[in-house]
């Protein structure tokens, strides 16, 4: 192997503990974390981890603060970006058993979030609990919506506002979900 | 021809009616763009030179005030109609509503990534553990580090309590029973309603003779030999004096209530008496 093949191998090793096991509360790493521990090339590392993920169907995913993708980032919207090894292809419905989730409960999320995002980014939590009541038994509803809250896919406010949280931003497309569920005959 | 005053009149009535017109937008309740910002503008222009006295150019302020929230609100709906999330909201509840679960779990499906994250204890932390075990004093000997100062435990005498300031010369019963006579004496004198203002009975010419009054009417209170009445628009407490001690304490639950008596409110209340 040569040294610099070596210096990458050994650099992506420490970037893959990094991003695989939680080291905060929350799952995944800041930006300038990953320039401590791996130095100020680590963008590049990335790239090369990101290429071996490819074939396990993984990838590495990057939020930005501004929430929005950004096409050419800068080392200072980099640092501030968090980043997350997210599957890079689709689950199967009867994978989806295997992570704990049943379909009723997934329906409820994505109606939850798809009707969020309608509402501009927020929306009252008993309109939410409405809309899901509508399909599923009355007592879960509220279960339902505290368990995304506690998941992080939802953040509520003191006055029962419902808002997307962290983890929608990092696992779900949600320009893709808004434009598959108005193209969706019903 | 109208005079200054009906003029003045309808024009008040006008930036009324377009106050009332701007608040359920600014609810949400109704679509912002229902309202027509050039004609409220040239309302306000047309009766902008009427205005004299504050309450009517205060009137007109507010006026411009929720039309700016308003205008606000529309540049946002502007703005979210521009932007790539945009989806017409009824026509996404629509679909929301028809749509079956399966359907838009297989649509969540294609756009959803979960996050992958791994929980693992390796061979090598484990070891780090056991070292750090190993290393670790017991309690027994970590807390020696820090030993307790010995003190040799004597009986105080009445005398020492008093010269420390624990104990007063007089029983404190005897004291309270005074101090409630006085209160007592006090509303007679110059309350109104059987009620005296915390602050007239319980200031006096010192600091410390205020504070160790409030301690006294502290205990007064806590004792059931008075009551306060709390006026918290007005920022008024009121000291109201039993005729004979409460005993029982009643069904109301019970409440702490601080009242703090500091250099600066004593200083305040001197001044202003």
């Amino acid at each position: 192997m040569s040294k610099r093949k070596g210096y990458y191998a050994s650099k992506i090793k420490r970037a893959t503990h990094m991003l695989f096991y939680r080291r905060h509360k929350k799952p995944g790493v800041k930006g300038w974390e990953l320039r401590k521990a791996l130095g100020s090339d680590y963008p590049k590392v990335l790239n090369i981890l990101d290429d071996y993920l490819k074939a396990l169907d993984l990838q590495v995913k990057t939020v930005f603060e501004e929430e929005k993708p950004i096409e050419k980032p800068t080392s200072e919207q980099l640092d501030k970006a968090r980043f997350y090894i997210t599957l890079r292809g689709e689950l199967t419905p009867k994978e989806t058993k295997m992570i704990g989730w049943r379909i009723d409960d997934l329906a409820g999320l994505a109606i939850a979030i798809s009707y969020i995002i309608s509402k501009k980014g927020k929306a009252l939590r008993k309109e939410v609990e409405e809309i899901l009541r509508d399909k599923l038994p009355g007592w879960k509803v509220g279960l339902n919506i505290d368990r995304y809250i506690r998941y992080g896919y939802l953040t509520q406010d003191e006055n029962e506002q419902l808002y997307l949280d962290w983890r929608t931003r990092a696992e779900v497309d949600q320009k893709a979900l808004i434009d598959l569920l108005l193209q969706a005959e019903t | 021809m109208q005079s200054k005053r009906e003029r003045i009149r309808i024009g008040k009535e006008k930036l009324q009616r377009i106050i009332e017109t701007c608040r359920p937008v600014e609810d949400r309740s109704l679509d912002p763009f229902l309202i027509d910002v050039d004609e409220i503008i040239s309302v306000l222009k047309e009766y902008f030179p009427e205005w004299k006295n504050p309450e009517d150019l205060t009137l007109d302020a507010e006026t411009i005030h929720h039309l700016a929230s308003v205008i606000k609100l529309q540049s946002e709906w502007v703005k979210h109609r521009s932007t790539s999330l945009y989806a017409d909201p009824f026509l996404l509840e629509e679909k929301l509503k028809r749509v079956e679960k399966e359907d838009i779990v297989q649509t969540f499906f294609s756009v959803w990534q979960p996050i992958v994250e791994l929980e693992q204890i390796s061979l090598h932390s484990l070891a780090e553990a056991i070292r750090y075990w190993e290393s670790l004093l017991p309690l027994k000997e970590r807390w020696k580090e820090f030993p307790l100062a010995e003190i040799k435990a004597n009986p105080a005498t009445r005398e020492e309590l008093i010269r420390q300031r624990v104990l007063r010369d007089k029983a404190f019963s005897d004291e309270l029973e005074k101090f409630w006579q006085e209160l007592k004496g006090w509303v007679e004198e110059k309350g109104d309603n059987g009620k005296v203002q915390y602050w007239d009975f319980v200031g006096a010419e010192t600091y410390e003779e205020t504070v160790q009054r409030a301690f006294m009417m502290s205990f007064l209170v806590t004792y059931g030999y008075a009551t306060l009445e709390i006026h918290p628009l007005e920022e008024e407490i009121f000291v109201k004096p039993y005729e004979k001690p409460l005993t029982k304490t009643g069904k109301n639950q019970l409440v702490s209530i601080p009242i703090a008596v500091t250099a600066e409110d004593w200083m305040k209340w001197r001044k202003a008496s």
